[in-house]
C-alpha cells in the first residue's frame, strides 16, 4: 500500500516533482503535499464538486484522480486561476452578489463557472443551473451563484461587443 | 434600503446591502478551515466503528494494529474513561427526562451502527485507516430497537436498562376544554404526519485538532464549531483542565447549521488522545462517517386534529408527537428541544385558545438526533398549515381567506400563545397581504385552472410561520446547562485610529463579521473599512453564546451597538479634554470628532489615539483615556424574540411519474430591523433550499436491523442547482423594542416553512385526483402512492 511513485507535473504554471505513496489522490497531493488548500474534499467520491480542478484544461474531480495519473500533465487550482487573474471578474461578481457563505464549495463552483464561461455565448439560467448540478452548495440555495455567473457572462459579452 | 449612495448620511451602514469583506479570501482559495490546518508533529486518528446497531463488546484485540507501520497509539473506551468524566444530556426544566451517561468511546456495548469503538492514531490518516482494519472486535449482537412504537412496547429490549424504559421524556400541554370543543365542532380534520430523519450535510465535514501541552498545562483545540465557548467549558470540566488553560479556536467553518454545536464522541476522544500522546491529534470525519455520526434531525410521527366552526374559524388543536432520538439524549443541548418546540409551536400564528398535546421522546438504536436548523419549526408548521388547508377545503374557503380569518390580528399584540409563548409584535396579516400581491395569487389560480384543462397539474401552497429567535436564559440556562445567552465584545482603538472588535458571536459565512462591522461603524462614527472584526477564539474574544438559535444579529449585534456607544463616550471625553469643549457638544463622523450641531470637523480620531497612546503627558491631568472597552449584553424583556412570515410554493406535478418541478418560491419575512438586506435574503434563500431538501429529497433510511442504508452522498439526495427554483424574498420590518438595534434572527425562517408550503402545494396539485400526502420527503414513489397509481 505504501509503494512510492514519482509524480512530476506542472501545477499552476510551476514544475513540481515529488515522491508519494501510489495511492495518493490528486486532491490529497494538492492539499497535503503542495499545501494548496483552496481545493477541498467534501465527499471523496466524485459527487459534491468541492475538489474540482483543471487537468490539462479539463475540469476533473481531484478526489477521483490519483496524483500519479496527473504526472506529465498541467494542473490548475483556484489559487492558480486567482494568480492569473482570469476569474477576477467572476470572483468580484460572487463577492458583490454574496454568492458564497461558508465558502467551502466555492473553489469548485468557480472551476465549473470558469469552464462554462469558456464556452461561446451567454448561458441561460437553466443552462447555468444544469452546469452547476455537479456542485453541491448547502448555504446559498444556488440562486446567488447563478446570478453571479449570469452577470459575468453578460459583462464579458458586452466587453467583446464593445 | 440597498446599496449605499452619496445621499446617505456619514457612516450609515445599518439597513444597507454591503458585501462581506471576508468573502474575498474564501473566493481566492485562501480560506483556513480546520481541515486545512497542519500543526508540527501532528498525528491523525481513524476510528473502528460498530457494524451492529446494538451489541455487547466482548473482546478487543488490537495487537496487529499496534504493530502496524506508523501507528503511535491504539485506545479503547476503557483507556479514555480514565481521563474523561462521563456526560449526561439532560436539562432540569424538562421534568423527568432521562438519558444514560456517555463516554468518548463505549466501554461495554455499542448502541448504534457506526458508533466509534476503537481509536487508532498514526502518522497519516491513511496509515491509521490501514491499522484500523487490523483491529478485531468481538461483538455479541443484541436485538436492535429501531421503530418508535416497538421501542415503547413494555416488552421491548431496553437500550439502557438502568433507565427502566426506552422513554427519554414525556410532556403534556393541556389548556383544558379540548374534548368539548371537538365534540361540538362543525368540522374536524385529522391526519397522521411522518417526518423523515435527515441530516445537515455541511460541505466541510466535522473536523478537530486537539493539542495538549502538559508543561503549562495548555489544551488548544482547533474545532470546526459554531460554539467555541461551550466546548471550552466541556473540555475543561470533563478532562479536569483549568478553563483558562483551554483554548478553542473556530477558524473558517465549512457550514454548520446547528450540527456542529453538539458534543461528538470522536471529538471528545481526540482531546484524550492528545493528552495521552502529548502531540496534536487531528480528526476529520469522512463523508461516510458523517452520515453515521453527525446528528440527525426530525424523525417525528405526529397525529393531529383541528376543530373549526361552520365558517372555518379554527377552535382547537389536539396533537400527539412521537420522536425517535437515538440511544441517548445529545449533550449538552439535549434531544428534547426539538420535540419541545414542535408541540409548543403548533398553531402559533392563530387565534384559537384550546390546545392539547402529548410529546413522547423515544430512545432507539440509531444515530443521535438533536438540533439542526429550524429545530422543530418545520414539523409544527407543516402539521398546522396542512390542517388549516384541510379546514379550508371542508369549508370551501380559499387558503388565503381561511388564514386571514384566523391569524392573530396585527394590532392584537402583545399576546400569548395557548402553549405559553409570549409574542411582542408580529405581522402575519401584513406579510400575507404582501405575498399575495408579490406572487400574483389570483393570476396563478387562473393559470392553474386553465392548465388543468390541458392536463398540466400545478400546485400552489402557502404556509405562515413564527420563528423562535434571540433566546434568553429560559432556553438553556434555566435547565442548568452552561450555555450562555449573553454576548460580549471588546472594542479597541489602535494607535492609528483603526478599530478592532473582538466579539463572541461566530462567523459561519452568514455574515457575522460584516454586520458587526456595520453596527460598530455606524454607532461609533467611523468608516467601515477601518474596523476589523475578530471572532472564534476563546483566548481573545469574550465569553458568549456564539451562534445558535438565530441569536447572532439580535443579541450579538446589540452587544456591538452598546459597546460602540460606550467607546464613543470614552473617545468624546478625551476629545473634550483636548479641545476644551463639552463632550455632549461633540460627535463622531467618518473617523473625525465633529461639532455635533454643525458636523464641522474638529480633530481626527487618529490624532486622539496618537496623543492618548504616545503623548499622554500632554493631556490634562487625570484624563481617563480609555480607548478600549469590554461590554456584555444579555437579553432582557421577552424570553424570545419571535419573528414571523409566510412562504408560498408554486410547482408542477407530473401525475404519471410523480416527479415535481418546483417553479418558484416566495417568502415574506419579518425579522425586525434588517441590518444587511443582501445577507438576510441569502439566509432565507439558503434556508428555503434546506427546507425543500427535507420536503422532496433528504432522508436517512434505516433497515429493520438499524443499519443506515443510504449513508453516502451518492445515495442521500441533497438539492442541486437544477432542481431548485428562484426564490423571491421581501420583508415587513417590526423591530423588537427590547433592544436599540431592533433586530431579530433570520437564519432559520427559510427552513421553517418551506416544506409546509411545498406539502400544501403538492396536495393542491393532487386535489383533482382525490389523493393526499402527509409524509416528507415527498418522493415520486410516495406521490404516486398517494395518487393511487402504485
Amino acid at each position: 500500500m505504501s509503494d512510492l511513485v514519482d509524480v512530476t507535473l506542472k501545477v499552476n504554471g510551476s514544475d513540481v516533482s515529488h515522491r508519494v505513496p501510489a495511492r495518493t489522490t490528486l486532491a490529497d497531493f494538492l492539499r497535503q503535499t503542495l499545501e494548496l488548500t483552496g481545493t477541498h474534499t467534501g465527499c471523496e467520491m466524485g459527487v459534491c464538486g468541492a475538489c474540482l480542478v483543471l487537468l490539462d484544461g479539463t475540469v476533473v474531480h481531484s478526489c477521483l484522480t490519483f496524483a500519479v495519473q496527473a504526472s506529465g500533465s498541467a494542473v490548475e487550482t483556484v489559487e492558480g486561476l486567482t494568480e492569473r487573474a482570469v476569474i477576477a471578474d467572476l470572483q468580484d461578481a460572487f463577492h458583490q452578489r454574496n454568492s458564497l457563505q461558508c465558502g467551502f464549495c466555492t473553489p469548485g463552483m468557480l472551476m465549473t463557472a470558469y469552464s462554462l464561461l469558456s464556452q461561446p455565448g451567454i448561458p441561460s439560467r437553466d443552462e447555468i443551473r444544469d452546469a452547476l448540478s455537479g456542485n453541491y452548495c448547502r448555504c446559498t440555495g444556488y440562486e446567488a451563484i447563478v446570478d453571479a455567473i449570469e452577470t459575468t457572462a453578460r459583462k464579458r459579452a458586452e466587453e467583446v461587443d464593445a | 434600503m440597498s446599496a449605499i449612495t452619496s445621499l446617505d448620511r456619514p457612516n450609515s451602514y445599518i439597513g444597507h446591502s454591503v458585501p462581506r469583506p471576508n468573502a474575498k479570501r474564501l473566493l481566492a482559495g485562501r480560506g483556513r478551515y480546520v481541515t486545512d490546518i497542519t500543526l508540527p508533529r501532528m498525528l491523525h486518528v481513524a476510528y473502528v466503528r460498530s457494524p451492529y446497531a446494538h451489541a455487547r463488546i466482548v473482546a478487543i484485540n488490537a495487537d496487529d494494529a499496534r504493530a502496524a507501520p506508523g501507528v503511535r497509539l491504539v485506545a479503547t473506551g476503557a483507556d479514555l474513561a480514565k481521563l474523561c468524566t462521563p456526560w449526561v444530556g439532560t436539562m432540569d426544566h424538562f421534568k423527568g427526562m432521562k438519558s444514560p451517561p456517555q463516554w468518548p468511546l463505549p466501554i461495554d456495548k455499542v448502541v448504534w451502527a457506526g458508533q466509534a469503538v476503537v481509536a487508532v492514531v498514526a502518522d497519516t490518516r491513511a496509515l491509521a485507516e490501514d491499522a484500523a482494519e487490523l483491529v478485531a472486535i468481538e461483538f455479541d449482537e443484541l436485538p436492535a430497537v429501531v421503530d418508535i412504537d416497538a421501542a415503547r412496547d413494555p416488552d421491548a429490549p431496553m437500550i439502557s436498562p438502568e433507565l427502566g424504559s426506552n422513554l427519554c421524556f414525556q410532556g403534556k400541554i393541556d389548556t383544558g376544554g379540548v374534548e368539548d370543543v371537538f365534540a361540538g365542532a362543525a368540522h374536524v380534520v385529522e391526519e397522521e404526519f411522518l417526518f423523515g430523519r435527515h441530516t445537515a450535510v455541511t460541505m466541510e465535514p466535522r473536523a478537530i485538532i486537539a493539542d495538549y501541552d502538559a508543561s503549562e498545562p495548555k489544551l488548544t483545540v482547533h474545532h470546526a464549531t459554531q460554539t467555541p465557548y461551550q466546548f471550552q467549558d466541556i473540555y475543561a470540566r470533563h478532562y479536569g483542565i483549568p478553563e483558562a488553560c483551554v483554548r478553542v479556536i473556530a477558524p473558517d467553518i465549512g457550514g454548520s447549521f446547528g450540527m456542529k454545536l453538539h458534543m461528538y464522541h470522536e471529538d471528545m476522544a481526540v482531546v484524550g488522545l492528545s493528552i495521552m500522546l502529548g502531540r496534536p491529534v487531528k480528526y476529520v470525519a469522512d463523508r461516510m462517517e458523517s452520515f453515521v455520526s453527525d446528528i440527525h434531525a426530525r424523525d417525528h410521527r405526529v397525529r393531529a386534529r383541528m376543530a373549526a366552526d361552520a365558517d372555518g374559524n379554527i377552535l382547537a388543536m389536539d396533537v400527539e408527537d412521537v420522536t425517535g432520538i437515538g440511544a441517548f439524549s445529545a449533550y449538552p443541548r439535549t434531544s428534547v428541544v426539538e420535540g419541545n418546540q414542535v408541540y409548543r409551536l403548533m398553531g402559533a400564528p392563530y387565534t384559537f385558545r384550546n390546545y392539547r398535546a402529548d410529546l413522547q421522546v423515544v430512545f432507539q438504536n440509531k444515530v443521535q438526533m438533536s438540533q439542526y436548523r429550524a429545530v422543530g419549526h418545520p414539523v409544527a408548521c407543516t402539521v398546522t398549515e396542512r390542517l388549516v388547508d384541510m379546514i379550508a377545503a371542508k369549508t370551501s374557503r380559499d387558503v388565503f381567506d381561511i388564514r386571514s380569518g384566523n391569524l392573530i390580528p396585527d394590532d392584537a399584540y402583545p399576546c400569548t400563545s395557548p402553549t405559553g409563548y409570549k409574542f411582542e409584535s408580529l405581522s402575519h396579516h401584513a406579510c400575507l397581504a404582501k405575498i399575495r400581491e408579490m406572487m400574483d395569487y389570483d393570476g396563478l389560480r387562473a393559470e392553474q385552472a386553465e392548465l388543468r384543462k390541458q392536463g398540466i397539474h400545478r400546485g400552489i401552497g402557502i404556509a405562515t410561520f413564527v420563528e423562535i429567535t434571540n433566546p434568553s436564559p429560559a432556553f438553556y440556562g434555566v435547565g442548568g446547562v452552561r450555555i450562555s445567552s449573553q454576548d460580549g465584545a471588546i472594542l479597541k482603538i489602535t494607535p492609528s485610529g483603526d478599530v478592532r472588535c473582538l466579539i463572541s458571536i461566530t462567523e459561519l459565512g452568514q455574515g457575522t463579521e460584516t454586520i458587526v462591522g456595520q453596527i460598530v461603524a455606524e454607532h461609533l462614527g467611523v468608516d467601515r473599512d477601518r474596523i476589523k472584526v475578530i471572532t472564534g477564539d476563546t483566548e481573545t474574544t469574550p465569553h458568549g453564546g456564539a451562534t445558535y438559535a438565530c441569536r447572532g444579529a439580535g443579541i450579538g449585534g446589540e452587544t456591538a451597538l452598546q459597546a460602540a456607544q460606550k467607546l464613543k463616550g470614552n473617545v468624546l471625553s478625551v476629545a473634550a479634554a483636548i479641545l476644551q469643549e463639552e463632550a455632549d457638544k461633540l460627535d463622531m463622523q467618518a473617523g473625525w470628532i465633529v461639532d455635533k450641531a454643525t458636523s464641522q470637523q474638529r480633530i481626527e480620531l487618529a490624532e486622539i489615539a496618537r496623543i492618548a497612546y504616545f503623548r499622554s503627558d500632554t493631556l490634562p491631568p487625570g484624563t481617563q483615556a480609555q480607548l478600549s472597552v469590554a461590554h456584555h449584553y444579555a437579553p432582557e424583556g421577552y424570553p424570545f424574540a419571535f419573528t414571523n412570515g409566510v412562504q408560498a410554493c408554486h410547482l408542477e406535478l407530473d401525475v404519471e411519474t410523480g416527479f415535481v418541478k418546483i417553479l418558484k418560491m416566495w417568502v415574506v419575512e419579518d425579522c425586525g430591523r434588517v441590518i444587511n438586506p443582501l445577507l438576510v435574503d441569502e439566509q432565507i434563500r439558503g434556508g428555503v433550499v434546506q427546507g425543500l431538501g427535507a420536503a422532496f429529497f433528504e432522508e436517512c433510511i434505516y433497515g429493520e436491523s438499524g443499519q443506515l442504508t443510504n449513508g453516502s452522498l451518492a445515495d442521500y439526495l441533497v438539492p442541486m442547482a437544477v432542481e431548485m427554483p428562484d426564490i423571491v424574498v421581501a420583508h415587513v420590518e417590526t423591530p423588537t423594542l427590547d433592544t436599540q438595534l431592533g433586530a431579530k434572527g433570520v437564519g432559520e425562517a427559510g427552513t421553517a416553512a418551506a416544506s409546509a408550503a411545498a406539502m400544501n402545494a403538492i396536495n393542491d396539485a393532487m386535489s383533482p385526483f382525490g389523493g393526499t400526502i402527509a409524509q416528507v420527503p415527498m418522493t415520486p414513489a410516495r406521490i404516486l402512492k398517494a395518487l393511487g397509481h402504485i
